[in-house]
């Protein structure tokens, strides 16, 4: 009997590429003159790219455990991985220029959003709670530093302190909530926890109690009220493309981390968490868009925005169905297209010592560039749910699966707060269309940027107009794996 | 006679200490970070004790995992507080105060 078999090894082939290549890379760039940094972009890219082709290769559409149970591939990992590739890369076009004008466009950039890719890899395709642990404080890590990675910027190292302080104390109430879990099921792995509970066990209390500590683990990451305290002022604080960062891929992994715990591992308690679901996410959808009305900072405005569609994304998870978890599926990688939009369009609009993160600097953008200003509106257009934008197909999705199990009032409050939340959207529209510009030259980018960005914001129209093919995926995948 | 809830509650008053000095301190960052420590500690006291009366090795192990990564996570702590020092010459919690909104 060999320790390690190759039954083992291939169904996480993609991690162990990135695992390489994020230490190749890592050494190489030592040599690597400073004028010529773009050959570590290039390689970072490459490596995405393979990611992406070793993913792809090995998806089947069926489930595939590794290394007795620690390891899961199925179609719901497989899907989440290639949107995680995908934002990741345009996350780097996009911060490209911002980067190499600020000083930040250096090998330790690239080594750490490889590194927190291959954490986000492991959370979303995690069979046990020693590999989620593992992947959410590889990714959790690198994250602190990337914000820091400005050293001289006060309000940065501020956020990363920030940042810090919260995610450990997460990662603590998170891992508390795993030891009571373990203590009462015997168990590390997902699966045999959840064929414990499924036959009920002898201590519900502290199960329960151990569970309260693991949805407020996880509502600490995601970054729902209660636990949203961090999310402005990291969101503010961080240049604008780590805020791009932690504001797309994170969530996609956050998303897998929430399937595998509470669907894979806890559904018997279903009954439970919903519970506590139901409060974070009203809570968080109705002070996440009020919140947000009252700021002057887009980047401030749009972590509040992050807060209440995060509210929109606990919704899909209430049913306690596959149909539900769907929406959700969907509704996180509309919100990553709409965010990586919204960012990217904060950092274009940036120059050399000039951050474009105030309201003001949208006045009049379309006088300065109507074509990137249309694709702005495209974007808020999606954030508020206006049809025909991706973002009302799946507000749509999320809340028909809340009102298919029961929550009408729930339903009727998040659409109440979602037009109060069109408020703030449609002001910096109005700002774009109907204001004059306080700096009437036009906006320019670089070609890569400017073809990823009508990419973007056309793929939001588009996927508004024929959400069918995403959202059968979503639930193809959600369907083969659960 | 010691039984499984002593040490249980041990580890619960361990991990209130540490969330009471997250939010009750507001002097000092390196008190912050102290109390992270102790709470990974808690946790860490758990999973033996559970692992320990369930007799599975599994939590012993989990367990050196997470001494691991507090390892890890008090060095990059301390390099951001390093970097945070550098930058305000404090490192008093109530200074922490240009973020806001």
């Amino acid at each position: 009997m060999s320790f390690v078999s190759w039954h083992d090894l291939a169904p996480m082939l993609p991690e162990i590429f990135v695992l390489c290549m994020a230490s190749l890379i890592l050494l190489a760039d030592a040599f690597i003159a400073e004028g010529h940094r773009f050959i570590t972009y290039a390689a970072t890219q490459v490596t995405l790219l393979g990611a992406v082709l070793l993913t792809a290769q090995g998806a089947h559409g069926e489930t595939v455990t590794a290394f007795h149970g620690l390891f899961i591939e199925d179609p719901v990992a497989d899907v989440l991985k290639l949107m995680l590739y995908v934002s990741i890369s345009a996350m780097l076009v996009y911060s490209k220029s911002y980067l190499q004008v600020r000083g930040l466009f250096r090998g330790e950039f690239f080594v750490l959003v490889l590194f927190a890719a291959l954490g986000m890899m492991i959370m979303i395709s995690a069979g046990n709670f020693l590999a989620l642990y593992l992947g959410l404080e590889l990714q959790a890590l690198c994250l602190y530093a990337l914000v820091a990675l400005s050293r001289d910027s006060a309000v940065a190292t501020e956020a990363a302190l920030k940042y810090f302080v919260l995610g450990a104390l997460a990662s603590g109430l998170l891992l508390y909530g795993m030891s009571m879990v373990y203590g009462v099921t015997g168990h590390l792995d997902l699966s045999g926890i959840s064929a414990v509970l499924a036959h009920g066990v002898k201590d519900p209390t502290v199960l329960v109690f151990g569970l309260v500590f693991l949805v407020a683990g996880l509502a600490f990451k995601l970054g729902v009220v209660p636990f949203h305290m961090w999310v402005p002022d990291v969101y503010q604080g961080a240049p604008t493309a780590m805020t791009l960062f932690i504001g797309t891929a994170p969530k996609i992994a956050a998303f897998g981390f929430v399937i595998r715990l509470l669907v894979g591992g806890l559904q018997p308690l279903a009954h439970d968490w919903s519970g506590m679901l139901v409060i974070l996410s009203v809570l968080s959808i109705a002070i996440g868009n009020i919140t947000a009305i009252a700021q002057s900072n887009i980047k401030r405005m749009l972590a509040y925005s992050t807060i209440s569609h995060m509210g929109f994304v606990l919704l899909g998870f209430l049913s306690g169905n596959l149909q539900g978890y769907g929406a959700a599926m969907f509704y996180v990688l509309v919100y990553v297209l709409m965010s990586l939009g919204a960012f990217g369009m904060v950092m274009l609009l940036s120059r050399q010592g000039f951050e474009a993160e105030h309201l003001d600097d949208f006045k009049g953008l379309n006088q300065r560039s109507p074509w990137y200003a249309f694709l702005m509106l495209v974007v808020m257009f999606s954030m508020a749910g206006i049809p025909p934008t991706a973002g009302f197909y799946a507000k749509l999705a999320v809340l028909s699966s809340a009102l298919d199990a029961g929550y009408v009032g729930l339903v009727v409050a998040a659409v109440l707060f979602s037009v109060v939340g069109a408020f703030y959207y449609l002001r910096i529209v109005k700002l774009m269309y109907f204001d004059a510009p306080s700096d009437p030259s036009a906006c320019g980018a670089h070609a890569d940027v400017g073809v990823l960005m009508s990419a973007n914001g056309l793929a939001v129209l588009a996927l508004g107009i024929f959400p069918q093919p995403l959202m059968a995926l979503c639930t193809y995948s959600i369907w083969h794996s659960l | 006679m010691l039984t499984i809830s002593h040490y249980l509650i041990l580890a619960a008053i361990l991990f209130c200490i540490s969330v009471l000095g997250i939010f009750l301190n507001r002097r000092n960052v390196i008190i912050l970070l102290m109390s992270i420590e102790l709470m990974l500690l808690a946790v860490n006291l758990n999973f033996i004790t559970f692992s320990h009366y369930l007799n599975d090795m599994a939590g012993q192990v989990f367990v050196f995992f997470i001494l691991t990564v507090a390892a890890a996570e008090a060095a990059i702590g301390l390099a951001i507080l390093v970097v945070l020092f550098r930058n305000l010459k404090t490192i008093d919690v109530d200074e922490l105060d240009q973020l806001r909104g």
